[in-house]
């Protein structure tokens, strides 16, 4: 049995004194990749989100565990240290700091060691040749003007150069078109290999691409059917009413 | 760092001195006599003694501003202050003359020996003044001169008493009156007609004598179609009792000419820096103030621009950071007196810890000053509740065809932001730093890199314990 990377027992999670996650049971594996789908509002970004410890949702009830500790006891820029990465839906805008600074930056807090000048540009301009990102991305402000997909590029690069154990994606294929779909699901192939992986999407164009060993359904925060590849395509034909008990 | 050892070294990272090493040292006060001695044993021409008489007795009438900061301003206690100290008797010419203790002080702040570096030349001011002097053999090649202000008297009295005080004249503030009163120190620049220099020219300042007020004179002037980058850094070490910074800055862009003057002022938090700059740009001239301030207990500074010519042209960008303690009050003033002037002003600043940062702006267009353009764009970046920012713009336009642009924002540092950054392994502290760095770029990129850098991490450093 391949190493436990995420377990999460009876989750229960509120926004402003609002229940969004009530009762998520998950658990994933190194090498797994799991797709959480689900309605606007259902709870998946709720879900990304708390996992990697944004200080606006409140753990009410249950628990979550990375590699087997408690995450409760690990800050932020610990989880991210301890090999968990969130591409984000919504990625924040940095006015005046470049992407180059950026990146080796976060890579020297992230291996707790600057990279060598050297190996480092050569491992960075592989991954930006795989992303077909241009070089000169490397000199404009972080998130500062990109459109949505290279913003969604961007999270892809940086998940290939901080190498997650635990990768979070967060609707990394909206507003991509079909040829930086392509482009993103080979790096997320590429990081799942050695990972695990939980994929946070409405479609299953990405599944095409990207393939899941499990597929989760998620009705009003909480995970209300599990299958494999195949309840993606059930989703995408019959919608989630038939799942909704209280539709 | 922790809170004890932040207590003990003090708020200021730069904040140990030298033994004091003076050789001629005047008591603590001011009067006319005062006066008359520091002009005497600079052995001044009468000329220079009649004006800083002038400018005395105008200091001595002249009352407090009644706007800005009054508390503060009226906390200065001129009586406390020595106005003039000399702590090597010899303006040095070589790095290699310079006294141990003051090159050990430049060597704990950093400061490279500037030949080997790409910088050009250098004036080290210590004190009262400059003890290393270096000038480029290109630059004095080019007919260029660059001396301190003293040494510029005495070498150049017609071209001083041409141009001294004629952007600033003693009577346009009691700081001014002052300055003009018991100057000591400062950069004389002079770039002959047509004479591009490639490099910046740097002067490093320091307090670093108790109660020691620092009142620095300097005079540039551009002549037709040359350019010029002037730096000036200052840092100064931490002391219990209050010090006084006021220095006068005088630029002069003849037709077609160009001058950028570069500032980054560190001040330990007990510093009052009330400094008068002001510019002439005449006829298709440009003029470029880069001006950030840190530190002080007070900073008043406005850098202005008379644009008298046609077709001239002012940049001012600035950045304050106000921390615990601290006010800053700064911003631009730019005069549109000729037809067709433009200018842009970027005000930058971040408040923290119960600091004040204000921008107080004028733009005036005149008349006579048709088709002129300008923009303003001013943007504060509050880091917690205590803190807080104030903008007191002033306009005042004498005729409908200026095209005019002002924008002012203010704003936090956003949780999504800082979520994102955790995200990707920075502490709380360190994605606050990146932050703003990142606010301050717009001025950070202006600077050279050497000043980019110490500034990039004096900013980190001053993010340290910054959140909850």
């Amino acid at each position: 049995m391949a190493e436990e990377i995420l377990r999460i027992e009876n989750l229960h999670v509120s926004v402003e004194g609002t229940a969004i996650l009530k009762g998520v049971n998950l658990t994933i594996h190194r090498g797994e990749i799991h797709a959480i789908m689900g309605r606007n509002g259902a709870g998946k970004s709720t879900l990304a989100n708390v996992v990697m410890g944004h200080p606006a949702y409140v753990i009410t009830e249950g628990s979550i565990f990375y590699k087997g500790q408690p995450l409760e006891e690990l800050a932020v820029f610990e989880r991210a240290r301890a090999g968990m990465f969130l591409s984000f839906q919504y990625p924040a805008v940095i006015p005046g700091v470049q992407v180059g600074t950026f990146l080796k930056k976060a890579v020297t807090s992230v291996r707790s060691e600057a990279p060598k000048g050297r190996a480092f540009r050569k491992e960075l301009t592989a991954a930006m040749e795989q992303l077909s990102m241009d070089k000169s991305f490397l000199s404009r402000y972080v998130n500062d003007g990109f459109s949505g997909g290279e913003k969604k590029r961007l999270e892809i690069l940086q998940m290939l150069l901080l190498k997650p154990n635990l990768a979070l994606l967060d609707e990394t294929d909206s507003g991509l078109d079909i040829d930086a779909l392509r482009i993103v699901a080979k790096g997320i192939n590429e990081v799942a290999v050695d990972s695990a992986c939980m994929i946070i999407t409405h479609y299953q164009r990405l599944l095409d691409l990207v393939k899941p060993h499990y597929v989760h359904a998620m009705i009003n925060g909480a995970i209300v059917q599990t299958g494999g590849p195949e309840l993606a395509l059930e989703l995408e034909d019959r919608g989630y009413d038939w799942l909704d008990v209280t539709a | 760092m922790t809170d004890e050892a932040q207590d003990i070294i003090g708020d200021y990272r730069y904040g140990f001195h030298d033994p004091e090493n003076s050789t001629i040292r005047f008591d603590q006060g001011l009067s006319e006599q005062v006066v008359r001695d520091i002009s005497e044993l600079k052995n001044e021409p009468q000329w220079m003694t009649d004006i800083r008489i002038k400018a005395y007795r105008h200091f001595v009438e002249r009352v407090m501003p009644e706007w800005g900061n009054c508390d503060l301003l009226d906390q200065i206690d001129f009586e406390s202050i020595i106005y003039f100290l000399r702590s090597s008797t010899k303006t040095e010419k070589s790095w290699d003359e310079v006294p141990d203790d003051i090159k050990n002080t430049f060597d704990r702040l950093g400061i490279p020996d500037a030949e080997q570096k790409w910088l050009g030349g250098v004036t080290a001011q210590y004190e009262s003044e400059a003890v290393y002097h270096s000038i480029r053999e290109d630059l004095e090649e080019q007919g260029v001169i660059f001396l301190d202000m003293d040494s510029g008297l005495k070498q150049y009295p017609e071209l001083i008493k041409k141009y001294f005080g004629t952007v600033i004249p003693h009577s346009d503030n009691k700081f001014s009156a002052l300055n003009t009163a018991v100057w000591s120190g400062g950069s004389f620049l002079y770039i002959p007609k047509g004479v591009s220099v490639e490099m910046p020219v740097q002067a490093y300042f320091r307090i670093n004598a108790k109660n020691m007020g620092q009142f620095e004179r300097t005079l540039i002037i551009a002549d037709e179609g040359s350019s010029v980058h002037y730096v000036e850094g200052c840092t100064a070490p931490t002391y219990s009792t209050d010090s006084l910074h006021s220095a006068v800055v005088e630029l002069i862009a003849m037709e077609g000419a160009k001058i950028r003057y570069s500032t980054v002022q560190n001040w330990s938090s007990n510093v009052y820096n009330l400094v008068t700059k002001r510019a002439i740009a005449y006829k298709n001239a440009t003029i470029e103030w880069v001006d950030g301030n840190i530190g002080s207990k007070l900073t008043m500074k406005y850098p202005s621009v008379l644009l008298k010519g046609e077709g001239s042209h002012a940049e001012v960008i600035s950045v304050a950071y106000a921390g615990e303690g601290q006010h800053q009050d700064t911003g631009a003033k730019v005069h549109h007196l000729a037809p067709n002037t433009t200018s842009n002003i970027i005000s930058k600043s971040i408040s923290k810890k119960g600091g004040r940062s204000s921008y107080r702006g004028l733009l005036q267009v005149t008349p006579k000053s048709t088709g002129c353009r300008s923009k303003i764009v001013c943007d504060a970046l509050i880091l917690d509740d205590d803190s807080r920012s104030d903008t007191y713009p002033t306009m005042e336009i004498g005729n409908s065809t200026a095209d005019l642009e002002h924008e002012a924002s203010v704003s936090k540092v956003s949780s999504d932001q800082l979520f994102y950054l955790m995200s990707r392994g920075f502490t709380e502290d360190a994605a606050m730093g990146l932050i703003v760095n990142g606010f301050f770029e717009p001025f950070t990129r202006e600077l050279p890199m050497e000043y980019a850098l110490e500034l990039n991490k004096l900013l980190e450093l001053e993010m340290e314990g910054s959140i909850g």
